[in-house]
């Protein structure tokens, strides 16, 4: 037995924790000296895994962590800088990976995380239902999006056929949020310490999305839509919002007659900008200040989002490679699909990156459900909004206030 | 017949009851023989096609099922054994023993039953980290060691030893713990017997806090790595079903074994108070 | 003057040695946390705090008073009111139900059926959540399978707010009557045959016997399966955690689930101390007041 060998021990999450396994036999060859040990957590579990794992100094040496976590890891301390590593690795400032991407690995200059993988949205839409309503190619704005809606609601109307031309769902956060970036973000004010939901920028991609359910232009609640793939094919929904997974899914799920009916397309934006902005979600691989093994951790990234590693894992999962020369592959230059999600990375507006931010947007998800349904007005819901964040964040307006204040 | 009706009526109303209860369960045991997907269809299948053992075969080996039966088999073992040496001798003591401050403390120690264990979990977890019990199978077992539930069992049914048994035995010269071991002990083998099942059932199924403790996949215990996989394997209905039956099987067998030892610590507990 | 044996009790020093491994150990890991815990309900005790600990304030009553402020607190209070009221007299309604069906003179094979009938409390409360989670299936499920044949259309157990914590109750119920039925059986078994008979004698049909002699003889009995229900049910988690994680629209968000969440997800542990300590208050408020009752109605 090789007891020689180094053990460092990966954490990750969801799929990714068991498709990453098929890479980890050819790092060992490569690296003999270095025995990857990895454990899988679904994503329902993860955080609080990493935070009782933080508390009973528990950690593991390298993880996959959301980046939209990283932020409170950061806080946190516990996370290794990793600049000097990508220094002497030659790829300072990590020039191949999409801007938009690394910036919400930075924090106060510091670079926290390497991106594995991106999970930007796209449109995917029926070509067919777009082309019978007149139109013949995907809007690139949202006025014309609202054409569209309009254009298909009545005709689908008048021929007796119950249809959404969009889905967005309540139970997500992102259309929103996606709205809001469009819209100018400025989603917190005062060094990030105060909530700017009831402002100008995001009262405007509120209201907008509001009117969308109470024009019925998506349907609102998660009960109409049992399966997402059924209601697509049936032409119940035309429109959806969504990552890279789905482009899998939609092969599988929809009938072979309708596969050359569906495509994708980058968003439409909310201002004379083409593509609209999207977000750059997806993870990242960080070390783990308490690891005692620290280099061979970094070893391990630095296979891990090599181009070819990302190249092969994406082959594996169809999870998008962050670095622009992975896309010249041949297997994702042949997914017709791809393309999309190439031009919309080109266009990705980063997050604040607060610890408090995924509370934060899994309460404003719950006020978009309650917006889309309810009786208050758009100001109404966004100040009361804005005053459960100011809450959420009172403990960072103090902290931030005592180091202004401080020696 | 006339007569009869009422008996007919309420025995079909008792087979009635029997099948609901039932149901769930065996429709458990049932999909886990299924082939993967067979579960899911519509209308729902009440009996596999063609019965496979593949889930069961597949949980050791792809989802290390052996090792988290393992922890909690060591775990529930262990909380017994150590629960029903603490909890004997204080319900012996409480019992039998009069000591300043004996009917107050009981009575505290009673009312305290009210609190939810939930309260104590958040500061318990950096207590135990501080002494470093985070991730092992001694922290886990650490709630469960002493119980107020065993404590007050234990004390109901010592208080029927008659005393003069116990004056013998004083009389021969014998040391209060060789009392305890040697007469005491035995003569409450009946409860004792309930206390080992319930606090054995008690840890097996316990589920919030060996959550919170093990940090370490490999430590889970059963119902920790169900519930685990039951969030990644949505859609393995049938593998998420012979998993089930799995953790359910040996505290079912436990209880039909032992049933009326079970019962016995119920009704003591509950008629009497 | 008797001479007292000083051998009749055991001298006290010993009985301290007695209910010593137990009280320290009850001490330490029981008693010290809830102080700890009530101590830190009174602090900003958060993720930063993790961080380091120079960022933890005394903050009084302010954790308390952001809960009460909460609509997530005040749903959560909903909900697990919602599941204690409903759930509570419903389960012990059923418990008793079949109690008395399985202590009738009429029933057969006795025991057979208090087996089968005891044997989802014995299971793991995770295994039977998961199996569940399929019977509750809208489509493929065994629960709206059975209601096609009542001519009930499907019903999304899980994904409608309104149709959530019915579920939750319904499994609830489902896994726990066994219990209390036991207890219930013992305390029927208790009440003497000739009380019946009297009232048989004076010309009781079987409601008025249920009424004049069951009732008021299970009364004790009945007081106490209350209380000790009322007092799980408050404590709901398990069911919630790994069915619905709370959902959907928060519906099934119980007191301890929020507990949990703001004390081990989000990691405000100040926070979540403050909640657990209304929970207990809450607790401790329903029970005295079922003891009042009970005492009145004694009188």
């Amino acid at each position: 037995m090789r007891d020689d060998r180094v053990t460092i021990r990966f954490w990750a999450f969801g799929n990714e924790g068991e498709n990453v396994q098929a890479l980890i036999p050819e790092f060992e060859r490569d690296n003999p000296g270095i025995h990857v040990m990895t454990q899988q957590i679904p994503w329902t579990a993860a955080h609080e895994k990493l935070l009782t794992g933080f508390a009973g100094d528990a950690t593991p040496d390298v993880c996959q962590l959301g980046n939209t976590w990283i932020p409170e890891f950061a806080v946190l301390n516990a996370l290794e800088p990793l600049g000097t590593y990508v220094t002497i690795a030659g790829e300072s400032g990590l020039p191949d990976f999409f801007s938009g991407v690394v910036k919400m690995n930075v924090i106060d200059s510091t670079l926290y995380g390497i991106p594995w993988y991106v999970d930007t949205r796209v449109l995917y839409y029926r070509k067919d239902i777009l082309g019978d309503a007149g139109f013949s190619r995907p809007p690139r704005t949202w006025a014309e999006m609202l054409r569209m809606c309009q254009v298909i609601k009545t005709r689908a109307k008048s021929r007796g056929i119950l249809r959404y031309p969009i889905f967005l769902p309540t139970n997500e956060w992102v259309p929103v949020i996606i709205l809001g970036v469009q819209a100018g973000g400025h989603f917190l004010k005062d060094g990030n310490t105060r909530g700017n939901f009831s402002g100008k920028e995001f009262t405007r991609a509120f209201s907008f999305l509001t009117s969308m359910y109470r024009d019925e232009y998506s349907p609102t609640g998660m009960s109409l839509i049992t399966n997402l793939y059924n209601s697509f094919a049936d032409g119940l929904i035309c429109m959806y919002i969504t990552g890279p997974w789905n482009i899998g899914e939609f092969r599988h799920r929809i009938p072979p007659a309708l596969q050359d009916a569906w495509m994708t397309a980058p968003l439409p934006s909310l201002d004379d900008q083409i593509p609209g902005a999207s977000l750059p979600l997806g993870t990242s691989l960080v070390i783990f200040r308490a690891s005692k093994h620290k280099s061979e951790a970094w070893t391990f990234i630095r296979f891990l989002t090599a181009r070819q590693q990302m190249v092969n894992f994406y082959r594996i999962t169809g999870n998008l490679p962050p670095r622009q020369s992975a896309w010249t592959d041949s297997s994702l230059r042949a997914n017709v699909y791809m393309r999309a999600f190439y031009d919309q990375l080109q266009r990705v507006d980063p997050l604040p990156l607060i610890p408090e931010w995924e509370q934060v947007v899994i309460r404003l998800q719950q006020y978009v459900e309650l917006a889309a349904t309810g009786t208050k007005t758009v100001d109404e819901t966004l100040h009361e909004f804005d005053r459960e964040v100011d809450r959420m964040l009172e403990k960072r307006r103090w902290i931030v206030e005592q180091h202004r204040a401080g020696p | 017949m006339r007569r009869r009706i009422p008996a007919i009526v309420l025995n079909a109303g008792l087979i009635l009851i029997a099948v609901v209860t039932l149901a769930p369960v065996l429709w458990m045991i049932s999909a886990s023989f299924m082939a993967p997907g067979e579960a899911g269809t519509f209308p729902p299948r009440l009996v596999p096609a063609h019965p496979t053992l593949e889930h069961y075969l597949l949980l050791p080996e792809r989802m290390h099922l052996i090792r988290y039966f393992i922890n909690s088999a060591v775990i529930a073992c262990f909380a017994t054994l150590l629960s029903l040496f603490f909890n004997s001798m204080a319900g012996y003591a409480f019992a039998k023993f009069r000591f300043k401050g004996r009917d107050v403390l009981f009575r505290f120690l009673l009312s305290a039953m009210v609190i939810p264990a939930q309260v104590t979990m958040l500061p318990l977890f950096f207590m135990l980290k501080k002494m470093g019990l985070i991730n092992t199978y001694l922290g886990v077992m650490i709630p469960s060691l002493a119980s107020i539930f065993g404590i007050f069992l234990v004390r109901q049914f010592a208080q029927s030893i008659p005393d003069s048994l116990l004056e013998a035995a004083r009389m021969d010269g014998a040391s209060d713990f060789k009392i305890y071991r040697l007469v005491v002990l035995p003569l409450c083998k009946p409860i004792l017997l309930t206390l080992a099942l319930f606090t054995f059932m008690g840890t097996w199924n316990d589920f919030m806090w060996p959550l919170i403790v093990m940090t370490d996949n490999s430590n889970y215990t059963l119902p920790v790595a169900l519930a685990n996989l039951a969030g990644e394997h949505v859609q393995d209905t049938e593998l998420m079903m012979a998993g089930s039956v799995v953790t359910v099987l040996p505290v079912v067998i436990l209880f039909l074994a032992f049933q009326k030892h079970y019962v016995r610590g119920i009704m003591v507990g509950g008629v009497k108070e | 003057m008797t001479l007292r044996p000083r051998y009749r009790s055991g001298s006290p020093a010993v009985a301290y040695l007695f209910i010593a491994p137990a009280l320290v150990a009850i001490g330490i890991f029981f008693v010290v946390p809830i102080v700890a815990a009530f101590m830190m309900s009174f602090t900003d005790f958060d993720i930063y705090a993790l961080g380091s600990l120079t960022f933890v304030r005394f903050v009084a009553l302010e954790n308390y008073l952001r809960a009460l402020d909460a609509p997530l607190f005040w749903q959560a209070i909903r909900n697990t009111f919602y599941f204690v009221l409903v759930g509570g007299p419903l389960s012990v309604a059923v418990s008793l139900g079949i109690a008395l069906m399985v202590n009738s003179r009429l029933a057969r094979f006795k025991s057979f059926f208090r087996t089968i009938y005891f044997l989802p409390v014995v299971t793991s409360l995770v295994a039977v959540a998961i199996v569940w989670r399929y019977v509750y299936h809208p489509r493929a499920g065994l629960l709206n399978y059975v209601l096609s044949f009542f001519g009930v259309s499907p019903v999304d157990w899980l994904g409608n707010p309104d149709m959530a914590m019915p579920a939750i109750i319904l499994l609830a119920v489902w896994k726990n009557f066994g219990y209390n039925m036991l207890i219930f059986i013992a305390g029927l078994q208790n009440i003497q045959d000739d009380l019946y008979d009297a009232a048989r004698i004076d010309g009781a049909g079987v409601w008025k016997q249920f009424l004049n002699v069951t009732v008021p003889m299970l009364a004790p009995t009945t007081v106490f399966i209350v209380v000790i229900t009322v007092i799980g049910y408050f404590q709901l988690f398990a069911e919630p955690y790994v069915m619905t994680q709370g959902g959907p629209l928060n519906s099934t968000l119980s007191l301890v689930m929020l507990m949990y969440e703001q004390g081990f997800r989000w990691w405000s542990m100040g926070y979540a101390a403050s909640i657990a300590f209304l929970l207990f208050l809450i607790i401790l408020v329903f029970t005295a007041i079922q003891i009042f009752l009970r005492r009145r109605a004694l009188v």
